[in-house]
């Protein structure tokens, strides 16, 4: 195809990807530099009783108008990164100097709101993600040895959680797990507390995102393991068999290694979907005992006040850890290509 | 697997792999049974704090309301909280989000599919990356130009956020479906003197549309479940169903009434078994085509 006729057709595409996704990444490393314009400060002389004082004020209406003249802010570089929100390397120093132990550290450490999101995040991007990837292969092993009958109305209900809206299966969750739902009262019959609340403890939260995480990601695994399975090759598993394979090793080693293409396509999906882990958190009201980096820009940006510049400089760190996390899967592609040559 | 491999397993495997999948499809569908089963209660059985068995007799709610089914729920969100409204937004801007991105998105992966030249590769590895950023962090870099130029709040606003966010997917799975329409059938409508868009409109749009409507339903799936884009840009009179529901959580203090959310996530949830129900074969070939061609 021409490059003119290419570019014809592909620009609508482009520029709604140019305008809507990559302006805005400009926009917030543009914002992340800029802090709120200061409160404009005036001397006012007062005539009291004992002579005349000079007090200072804030000058309401001259802030107001500054700020709304430049609703950037001023130019501050990267102080908005280095403070107590975002990386806050002076606090990070300062404990560091005064705690004996990591432990104490790492509690320092989830006190500040930057660090307290990024682990979180990765913790659910560790666990979560293999999770997934084994539930989704023993699903789709099992689901492959039933009556053919049987597979669609399977398949059929093993979609719901991954299909419906995030926030809802969330919620529906969280509803069945409230200390008075149908799960939180099981579980406290169980536990034999009866004032056993998922919501009181961090770790029991970290608990219920990550099963919701698993609960609504394993489907996806499921479907592309399930597919992969109808595409194993006859030949090998019978020639397994004759060689005396078990059945756990013709699974052990033509099962898997041909499904391990699948497993890539999958992590690769799952990394990026739970980097970003963001509605769990909104639908199970958790922001008190677990927030992730997109939990911290939403609530810069719905508070009373919103934080633009301060919920720029998360969202660059957040694109910086998106970038680290696909750099491997780039630079394999990169090779892949230049060993077939392009085109 | 083959038949000779199933006649060789053993009973107590098959019965384990039973279980399993039995025991899995419970967790996967009985959180919403429950949820369909108690928006028709009142909120003492839902959440009844003597014991989780009212919920399926209904024993405050034959008390409250005199049956054992209640639609007090329904009533109140769709009726006095104005739940109509959100459904309505909900599906003008699914809609035209749908539409929209199809349309973008067969030109652009068409041209994809056919280029033949790098830098259509390079453009897919873009795609790629502003797939993978978190939509939050887009949305932060709307607000305050959007606020600016007076265009925060809107319906078609939202539309455009979304088309755009949808973009890299759906030229993903748009150019994987044009690669495996033969180059050929193209080449010689354009030998027979049509040009470039010619031959797409009168060869390539009549055979395309299993493609379309698989990539289509994800595209659906996308703008339908969002969160994130309509909670922040759209005003409150603006507002779909997805933030309206969250926004009964804030307020069920006040109405003291949480079924109202209960009855609008069974309500928002409908539309999606309809979906899956229809769709279900275009559903698992559309997210197997991705893994088996990306």
């Amino acid at each position: 195809m021409p490059h003119r006729t290419f570019f014809w057709f592909i620009l609508p595409s482009l520029l709604a990807m140019v305008l809507f996704i990559l302006a805005p990444i400009v926009s917030v490393v543009v914002q992340s530099l800029h802090q709120q314009h200061e409160q404009v400060l005036i001397e006012v002389e007062n005539q009291g009783p004992f002579g005349t004082t000079i007090s200072t004020v804030v000058d309401q209406e001259a802030t107001q108008a500054l700020r709304e003249a430049e609703p950037l802010g001023r130019f501050v570089g990267l102080a908005v990164y280095t403070d107590r929100a975002h990386l806050a390397f002076e606090e990070i120093g300062s404990a560091w100097s005064t705690t004996d132990s990591i432990g104490d550290f790492v509690s320092r450490l989830m006190n500040l709101p930057f660090y307290r999101a990024l682990i979180f995040t990765l913790a659910y991007v560790a666990v979560v993600t293999p999770l997934t990837i084994v539930l989704g292969l023993v699903i789709a092993l099992g689901v492959n040895g039933l009556p053919g009958f049987l597979k669609g109305p399977t398949i059929f209900l093993s979609l719901l959680p991954m299909i419906v809206t995030p926030i809802v299966g969330g919620l529906v969750l969280y509803w069945m797990l409230d200390a008075n739902g149908v799960l939180g009262q099981t579980l406290q019959d169980l536990s034999g507390n009866p004032n056993l609340s998922l919501k009181a403890s961090t770790t029991l939260t970290w608990v219920t995102l990550f099963i919701y995480g698993v609960w609504s990601s394993a489907p996806f695994a499921f479907v592309i393991y399930y597919a992969g399975l109808q595409s194993v090759p006859e030949e090998t598993l019978e020639a397994a068999m004759i060689d005396g394979a078990t059945r756990w090793e013709r699974i052990r080693y033509v099962v898997i290694p041909h499904l391990a293409p699948l497993t890539v396509f999958i992590a690769l999906i799952q990394l990026m979907d739970n980097f970003r882990v963001f509605e769990p958190i909104i639908a199970f009201n958790a922001e008190a005992n677990a927030s992730s980096l997109s939990v911290n820009i939403f609530s810069d940006l719905r508070g009373d006040i919103a934080l633009f510049n301060s919920a720029a400089a998360t969202s660059v760190l957040t694109i910086i850890g998106v970038c680290i996390l696909l750099t491997p899967v780039l630079i394999r592609t990169w090779r892949d290509f230049n060993s077939k040559g392009g085109h | 697997m083959s038949a000779v491999s199933s006649q060789r397993k053993s009973t107590g495997l098959v019965i384990a792999s039973t279980a399993f999948v039995i025991l899995w499809l419970v967790i996967a569908s009985f959180p919403f049974l429950w949820t369909v089963w108690g928006s028709f209660k009142v909120e003492s059985d839902f959440f009844s704090r003597a014991d989780w068995t009212n919920a399926i007799g209904g024993v405050r709610t034959q008390i409250e309301t005199g049956g054992a089914f209640t639609l007090n729920g329904y009533r109140g969100a769709w009726i006095q909280e104005e739940f109509w409204r959100a459904a309505l937004n909900t599906m003008i801007v699914v809609v035209s989000t749908v539409v929209i991105s199809l349309t973008l998105g067969t030109l652009g992966g068409y041209a994809l599919a056919r280029s033949g030249f790098r830098y259509a590769f390079w453009l897919l590895m873009l795609a790629l990356v502003f797939r993978a950023m978190p939509h939050i962090t887009l949305v932060s870099g709307y607000l305050l130009p959007f606020f600016e130029w007076n265009l925060w709040g809107h319906l078609p606003t939202t539309i455009i956020v979304l088309v755009a966010i949808n973009q890299p997917f759906t030229l993903w799975m748009l150019h994987s479906f044009f690669l495996n329409i033969p180059k050929e059938l193209d080449e010689s409508a354009m030998v027979d003197g049509c040009n470039r868009f010619e031959a797409f409109w009168r060869v390539i749009v009549p055979v395309m549309w299993p493609g379309v409507i698989t990539t289509g339903l994800f595209s659906f799936l996308l703008a339908y479940n969002d969160f994130t884009v309509t909670a922040l840009l759209l005003n409150s009179e603006n507002q779909t169903m997805v933030p309206k529901i969250v926004s009964f959580l804030g307020s069920t203090f006040e109405a003291g009434n949480v079924m109202f959310a209960v009855a609008a996530v069974v309500s928002a949830v409908i539309p999606l078994l309809i979906l899956i129900l229809f769709f279900q074969r275009q559903i698992v070939s559309g997210l197997t085509a991705g893994a088996v061609k990306g």
